[in-house]
């Protein structure tokens, strides 16, 4: 069994290994701990140049990370909160996004940088922002969501290799999830969505974290005699389009499940795709389940009902399948708290 | 100085000047359809760095980039063209005069978010100090950009990590309109409150080339030594409005005085004047000189202008990249 985190943490000795190039830096990322473990004993293993703790500063550092990838090399920048990198905006969105265009493809930016997203845990308005729409929504930025342990390393390895800038992003309550799947080294390619479940009752389409609370309610829902399609995207940018309307020329139902907020997001762009790709084929209004329009709070008592869990879903579905539906066993499977990934996580973040 | 070093130093300003005035006196003619930001009157500090700088340095701007491209060695061609819209532009029009690149004379690139190449820069210098020997990275920027947290963080990493990178600061009082006493404490100047960092910095007056060079050349010779990165600071003027083709000094936001001094120095006449004086230079090596640059430079536009707009279809090429654009290391 390997976990999340050491895949990522794999994945980034892998390309380090293989390409001189490579370059790991970011706040932590030499100390004790390792960026939740990912980072560990690769400075020791490559140096100081090449594996490198930074000074606060998001910004430049981007900057630089885009010249060094200028100067021919593959930088993975690592944020510890999705949050912090705001400050990079600048950076991200009006060099990295745009050199290879504005220079008319005289030279692409190869960099990764990887976000971790925050869930619970009091991690409140600023620790806990899923933003892959603002990402997404950019010309030039390809935006990537592992959910799957096994796919994590696969992912990251053609992120790194990409030759354009790559946002990575990580739910801080998957690095824990574990994988029994062969350790393949193989890069999985940007912009295909993986089947995870076939069906023919609903297409739920889902990304990140909220993939795994998916399969705990569609593999309830098979049990009661409802079987869906589960699509993981891996990547929103670029997006498997083909996979997500051919699934939905089946069903003729989508439901699209997202970490980030409601209005404006990938939830609403992949209903607005396949409502204008599929629109006779659908027989129901798409459906969502997301973050609502607000930001997390910080006390347990603020959070109960924030975070959309297996047990929405599983209901959901069976609201659009016109089935009752029972949740008991999604409930009784639960042995932790609303605002813990599992009992294994005892914080502080 | 040498003859060779006269002459390559009027040639880089004479250059310069005689492409910002062409393209001055063309802009009306509605061929050139983006904003341009001239550098007439601020050519000695370019001109000194072309003379310095080898096209293995790697060197980025920003929006007012035309004489720091030529400067490096960036193709005359190339930059009208890209003005002009032209898919013969050095960014087959996407850019325009605020995108310049020539990657093969170390021209990487500039850009129009002030302060926005200055990481860049210390990026290219990071690889440059990975790769070991005694190339630098060499940024120009503006009196605003030390203005911007972006170009203190930059600072902060080339500093720290002693990069070599050369900050090459052209002060010339004004961002758009707003003079710098309304933009920073004046009490020291930029160069002093730089000089906080440790670093080598040194100032310089920004129209007599060769004191420019002089400085310059002290400080590229320090860094290529190891030595770090350094942050020269020169005081110049530029003589047209911020952004476009036309003289806006009726609107009076510069004291009279410091017009009238300021474009009394012109530099090129500055220098020009002392080494036709002491017989380094001769009349007739100034007029064959800029008998050559007019024929260039009206060669440089009469290719932009003969060249093809880019099709219609590039306007979505480029987006992304299918493949690494850059060599292996």
């Amino acid at each position: 069994m390997r976990s999340f985190a050491n895949e990522i943490r794999d994945g980034l000795d892998q390309a380090l290994a293989e390409d001189p190039g490579v370059l790991v830096f970011g706040l932590g990322v030499p100390d004790p701990k390792g960026v939740f473990g990912t980072t560990l004993d690769l400075q020791e293993k490559y140096g100081e140049k090449r594996v490198f703790d930074m000074p606060t500063s998001e910004n430049a550092m981007t900057g630089i990370a885009i010249g060094a990838a200028l100067g021919g090399f593959k930088p993975v920048l690592t944020h510890q909160r999705l949050d912090f990198a705001l400050l990079s905006m600048d950076q991200l969105v009006n060099n990295a996004a745009k050199w290879h265009f504005m220079f008319g493809g005289k030279r692409s930016v190869p960099i990764t940088i990887r976000m971790i997203l925050g869930r619970g845990w009091g991690q409140g308005p600023t620790h806990s922002q899923n933003l892959q729409s603002w990402f997404a929504h950019i010309p030039g930025l390809k935006v990537v969501m592992p959910a799957l342990a096994s796919d994590a390393k696969g992912l990251l390895l053609s992120s790194i290799f990409d030759p354009n800038p790559v946002i990575f992003l990580e739910h801080r309550w998957l690095h824990n999830a574990q994988t029994e799947a062969a350790d393949t080294n193989k890069p999985i390619p940007l912009g295909e969505a993986n089947l995870l479940r076939e069906g023919d009752a609903v297409t739920v389409v889902s990304v990140s974290y909220m993939t795994i609370e998916a399969l705990h309610a569609v593999d309830v829902l098979k049990e009661q005699g409802i079987s869906c399609d589960l699509i993981d995207l891996r990547s929103i940018s670029p997006i498997d389009w083909p996979k997500i309307e051919k699934s939905v020329k089946k069903t003729g139902k989508l439901l699209v499940l997202d970490t980030g907020f409601k209005s404006f997001g990938i939830a609403a762009e992949i209903m607005a795709h396949i409502t204008e790709t599929c629109f006779r084929d659908l027989t129901l209004p798409p459906a969502r389940l997301t973050a609502p329009d607000y930001s997390e709070s910080t006390s347990p008592a603020l959070t109960k009902d924030y975070h959309i869990r297996a047990e929405h879903i599983a209901a959901r579905i069976g609201d659009m399948t016109d089935r009752d539906v029972s949740i008991e066993p999604i409930l009784n499977a639960r042995g932790a708290a609303h605002d813990v990934p599992g009992n294994w996580f005892t914080g502080p973040f | 100085m040498t003859p060779e070093l006269t002459k390559s130093l009027a040639h880089g300003m004479r250059r310069i000047r005689t492409v910002e005035e062409t393209i001055a006196a063309r802009y009306s003619e509605q061929e050139m359809r983006c904003p341009t930001h001239l550098s007439s009157g601020q050519e000695a500090v370019s001109a000194a760095a072309g003379a310095l700088l080898r096209h293995s340095d790697l060197a980025v701007s920003g929006h007012r980039a035309h004489a720091h491209y030529l400067a490096k060695g960036g193709s005359l061609n190339a930059m009208i063209a890209e003005i002009y819209g032209r898919v013969t532009g050095c960014a087959r029009g996407k850019g325009g005069s605020m995108h310049l690149i020539d990657e093969a004379v170390g021209f990487m690139g500039s850009t129009a978010i002030v302060g926005g190449t200055v990481p860049v820069g210390v990026g290219l210098g990071y690889s440059l100090m990975i790769k070991g020997g005694d190339d630098i990275a060499c940024i120009f920027l503006g009196d605003a950009v030390v203005e911007t947290g972006v170009f203190h963080e930059a600072l902060n990493f080339a500093t720290l990590k002693n990069l070599p990178v050369l900050f090459i600061c052209e002060n010339n009082f004004y961002s758009v309109y707003s003079p710098l006493e309304v933009r920073q404490p004046t009490a020291r100047e930029i160069h002093e409150k730089i000089a906080g960092y440790g670093i080598h910095t040194a100032s310089g007056d920004g129209n007599d080339v060769a004191a420019v060079h002089a400085v310059m050349s002290d400080a590229i010779t320090k860094i290529r030594a190891g030595g770090g990165p350094a942050f020269l600071e020169f005081s110049t003027f530029r003589w047209r409005e911020h952004c476009g083709p036309n003289y806006d000094d009726d609107l009076g936001y510069r004291p009279d005085p410091m017009i009238e001094e300021w474009t009394a120095r012109d530099p090129i006449s500055l220098f020009e004047g002392k080494a036709l004086a002491d017989g380094r230079l001769i009349q007739g090596e100034i007029d064959a000189m800029q008998q050559e640059i007019d024929t260039e430079v009206n060669a440089a536009f009469d290719f932009a202008r003969s060249s093809e707009f880019p099709p219609a279809e590039e306007a979505d090429m480029h987006v992304f990249a299918d493949q690494m654009t850059g060599g292996p290391l």
